[in-house]
């Protein structure tokens, strides 16, 4: 028996406002954390964490967390899981790199190459999860396995490399600054110097500026639609706390190289998947398999295809992220991708994935990924060695679950 | 007689809703005492409290138990005391046995071994007198809902039970295994076993019950107290619903039309053994505006035969012909039978029916979603609109369409359920069960809901095991036994009595 708390025949504003805060409580408290951690490392470091070049090492060093985690969230969210991802990273690197230094195929076809292999890879286990019916967590562990040491045959112990330069520039490269007749008015030094790169300002503003604009439109549609809203406060105040970190981060990596290119890549796909998630189709019925997947199927969703889908695009943002790191590292290694599956699938859940199936954010889990790598990043500066990096790793996936189930079944 | 239980002034509360304000209960030794009242009213979070799921300090109020006050911090200190409580939904490992069930976390054992021969043979004194005969080896999910609950029942009694709490035990039974519990309740009290019974069937309480506590709200609108005057059922819902329903069922006219679906030579073998026929050769049709009931015991093939109808949801090698509006059909997989205008009501919503961490627009516009998006993309004014207007056309008492499933009563979330295959728009549904495990009230609208949807052109088929719905609603009904369809009447006609006969004639052919 439940209880019916209003016979409502409307939404209560006030209450419904507070229902959203509630649920949308969570990120906030993940984003404080992220904040909070970032301002401690910074604190300790004495201000190297927040340095212009060592922000852009730390997006150069997690974009491809961010990328796969994007990928597994949908994994997760369907109710699987994919232990293989680190070793796809490393054979798709050694397959680019044996194309592009063996056969000497220029770079642009062998990143298509490499993006259709990770979707086979991915339609593979895909097929034996989806419909084999064979648990995701065996088939996965087998594809790590296999695609490990298919990397070590192909790479012998060698690392093959180096890469061409625009492939290099994939994950190295910054992108170009535009010397127009303004930027290079103001480059010519009245404002931070002629080094500023003016361009990756500009792309911050006109970030910033359509973060402002969309939201605030979402705002007005909600209320005009009498759909639950937030207070108005508190709404100007999350959107401006977001302007402020987008500007101030762009004017950081402004002043060193510009923005990377990567982080142009992770951007688009993280709008990409924001988007697919929580406005398309697609998105509403993979959340509703991993829900409860047998009302999903009797409402006539094809849920074998959808959990195909999921393994068959984890593959390819898998091959994105092996191409990414095959062109940091400037050339192919057997150990290349090690133990990422283990970082990606953390940031899933302390992004507030649940295990279970059906529940996840992309937000939620780009920050979760965000703060896995603050802590591998500021522990790094400061020199604690990599095995306590893991102990410390260990509890914070541990705390950020433990406070979820907690707030669950305590809320 | 002596007073074995009593709740003084219970109060529960939980953010934003009082549960319980001020109920009090008096529970003699040796009497079934039943509790009744509307989804929403109470009874569950009363037993929760009494049992110790709400622990001491989370509620206000007194219990004493046998005279003395108690304040249990779990569940184990009321079990302890010989409180047993056994939940609508059954509790069981099923694929452990009898025996290792009954004396799950209470077995005889010696510094941690556990000796076998005695729970053994203990569970075999246990199950002859709750009259199961089943070997103490059986895996429980070799049993059916009905011998579960017999074994839940041994459960309880392997403990010691002196109060023993039913919340609507005969909700998934059909009426012989609803007899045989009832009677096994009476041979409890004959043993000084006091039980209290949570249940929505009426009949079964005046039978049984010595006094009737009726909660409205979350509080206790009176206790009748049964051996003095005899009490009719129109007498407790009127107490339950705090008016007189005089009638059960919603008046209607019907205007047939032409035939929508038509099945011919229907057969299906179980999904695991095949060459086993589940279905035998059924053939039915259902005409344009027309209520049709398929009346029949549990596991007569009722679901079974509805699910393969619904694109092979259920069973193997699926034979037969289906044609809508004399049209061939095609529904060899679920997608073509909603295209085809089908819609199937599970009669098991939380598992089958709702995504239940999911709000109430996500679940109605689930079937149906490209009615709501362009090429894929979701346009959130239009479905907010869609899942508005279901919730107040279909009465869906919540804070908002925003409100997750989880959370709503029985008779709510049915009607979401059924909100999200009206917005399909198909031309004829199955309803499998309606009703079950809802109470009068929303029974009710669910009854209009079905005549609305007769009177708008759609073709509706109604599977139900309570004869007297099936009776009042329908225009037409079958009666299915064993597979097969045996009978068919107009509903003027029918009677129980004539349904049980042709159930009972088949039974006399086959032997």
């Amino acid at each position: 028996m439940k209880l019916e708390p209003i016979r409502a025949t409307g939404p209560d504003q006030a209450s419904a406002g507070a229902g959203l805060w509630k649920n949308n409580l969570r990120e906030y408290g993940l984003l404080g954390s992220l904040l909070v951690i970032m301002a401690f490392f910074e604190f300790v470091t004495s201000g190297v964490l927040l340095a212009p070049v060592n922000i852009t090492n730390l997006i150069l060093q997690n974009s491809y967390i961010v990328i796969m985690a994007l990928g597994m969230l949908l994994i997760i969210v369907a109710g699987n899981i994919d232990l293989s991802v680190g070793s796809i990273v490393g054979f798709v690197g050694a397959i680019a790199a044996t194309l592009m230094v063996d056969y000497k195929m220029p770079w642009v076809p062998v990143v298509g190459i490499s993006l259709l292999l990770g979707a086979a890879i991915g339609a593979a286990q895909g097929y034996f999860v989806a419909f084999a019916k064979i648990p995701s967590f065996i088939v996965t562990l087998g594809g790590m396995l296999i695609f490990r040491g298919l990397t070590g045959n192909i790479l012998l112990g060698q690392f093959v490399g180096p890469f061409p330069k625009d492939f290099q520039a994939i994950s190295s490269g910054f992108i170009t600054d535009v010397t127009g007749p303004f930027t290079s008015a103001l480059s010519d030094g009245f404002l931070f110097g002629p080094s500023f790169r003016w361009t990756s300002m500009l792309i911050g503003l006109v970030g910033a500026a359509f973060l402002i604009f969309s939201s605030t439109r979402r705002w007005n549609n909600a209320k005009t639609h009498t759909l639950e809203t937030e207070p108005f406060a508190f709404f100007v105040g999350k959107n401006l706390i977001f302007a402020i970190l987008i500007v101030g981060f762009s004017y950081l990596l402004a002043s060193y190289r510009g923005l990377p290119n990567v982080l142009i890549i992770m951007g688009v796909l993280i709008l990409l998947y924001t988007f697919v998630t929580t406005r398309m189709t697609i998105g509403r019925r993979v959340y509703a398999l991993g829900g409860n997947r047998l009302a999903a199927q009797l409402s006539g969703i094809r849920t074998e295809r959808l959990i195909f889908a999921t393994f068959v695009n984890m593959g390819v943002l898998a091959a994105l992220a092996g191409l990414i790191v095959a062109a940091r590292l400037n050339s192919a290694t057997p150990s290349a991708g090690n133990s990422f599956e283990l970082d990606v699938i953390a940031a899933c859940f302390i992004g507030g994935a649940s295990a279970s199936g059906g529940v996840g954010k992309v937000m939620g889990v780009v920050i979760g990924a965000f703060v896995m790598g603050v802590m591998n990043n500021g522990m790094s500066i400061l020199g604690i060695g990599i095995y306590w990096q893991y102990v410390v790793k260990g509890c914070v996936l541990l705390a950020a679950v433990y406070v979820d189930v907690y707030q669950k079944n305590n809320g | 007689m002596s007073i074995i239980l009593e709740m003084r002034g219970i109060s529960k509360s939980f953010p934003g809703v009082k549960a319980l304000r001020d109920v009090n209960l008096v529970v003699q030794s040796g009497e079934i005492h039943a509790i009744c009242g509307e989804n929403g009213a109470g009874k569950s979070t009363l037993m929760k409290v009494l049992s110790g799921v709400y622990p001491h300090g989370s509620y206000e109020g007194e219990i004493f138990f046998e005279g003395t006050e108690r304040r249990f911090s779990s569940i184990s200190d009321s079990e302890h005391l010989g409180i047993i409580i056994i939940h609508q939904e059954l509790a069981l490992v099923p694929l452990l046995s009898i025996t290792e069930n009954i004396f799950l976390g209470n077995e005889p054992a010696t510094m941690g071994v556990i000796d076998w021969n005695v729970a053994f043979l203990r569970t075999r004194e246990l199950l002859a007198k709750v009259g199961l005969k089943e070997s103490p080896n059986t895996l429980i999910t070799n049993l059916g809902v009905g011998k579960q609950q017999l074994v839940e029942i041994a459960k309880a009694l392997a403990k010691k039970v002196k109060l023993l709490i039913l919340d609507e035990p005969t909700a998934s039974l059909n009426e012989s295994d609803s007899d045989a519990l009832l009677e096994l309740l009476l041979e409890f009290k004959s043993h000084g076993i006091s039980s209290i019974l949570i249940s929505h069937k009426l009949n079964e309480l005046a039978r049984v019950a010595d006094s009737i506590t009726v909660l409205r709200d979350g509080t206790t609108v009176e206790t009748i107290d049964c051996r003095t005057q005899t009490i009719s059922e129109g007498r407790i819902i009127k107490s339950m619903v705090g008016r007189e329903m005089s009638e059960r069922y919603p008046p209607r006219e019907s205007h047939i039309g032409e035939t929508l679906l038509e099945i011919r030579d229907w057969r299906v073998e179980h999904p695991l053994h095949a060459g086993r026929e589940v279905i035998k050769n059924v053939s039915f049709h259902v005409k344009r505006g027309e209520v049709l009931g398929i009346a029949g015991l549990m596991g007569a093939g009722r679901t079974e035969l509805a699910m393969s109808i619904f694109g092979q949801a259920y069973g193997r090698n699926v034979t037969g012909q289906a044609l809508m509006q004399g049209r061939p059909i095609d529904l060899s997989s679920i997608q073509r039978a909603v295209k085809n205008g089908l819609a199937y009501v599970t009669e098991d919503r939380k598992s089958l029916g709702l995504i239940l961490n999911e709000d109430i627009k996500n679940n109605v516009t689930l079937v149906n979603l490209p009615g709501v998006a362009q090429r894929g993309v979701i346009d959130d004014r239009k479905e907010a609109k869609v899942a508005t207007e279901y919730r107040a056309k279909l009465r869906i008492r919540s804070s908002g369409i925003l409100q997750k499933t989880l959370n709503l009563s029985g008779g709510n979330q049915q009607k979401v359920v059924l909100s999200k295959w009206l917005f399909a728009e198909p031309q004829v549904l199955i309803l499998d069960e309606p009703t079950r495990g809802i109470d009068v009230g929303a029974k009710y609208e669910i009854y209009t809901i079905i005549n609305e949807l007769a009177a708008a052109g759609k073709g509706v088929i109604v599977i139900s095991s309570e004869m007297p719905e099936l009776l009042g609603i329908c225009d037409r009904l079958y009666v299915m036994n064993e597979g097969r369809f045996v009978d068919e009447m107009p509903a003027r006609e029918a009677s129980q009595e004539r349904i049980m006969a042709s159930i009972m004639k088949q039974y006399g052919t086959a032997a």
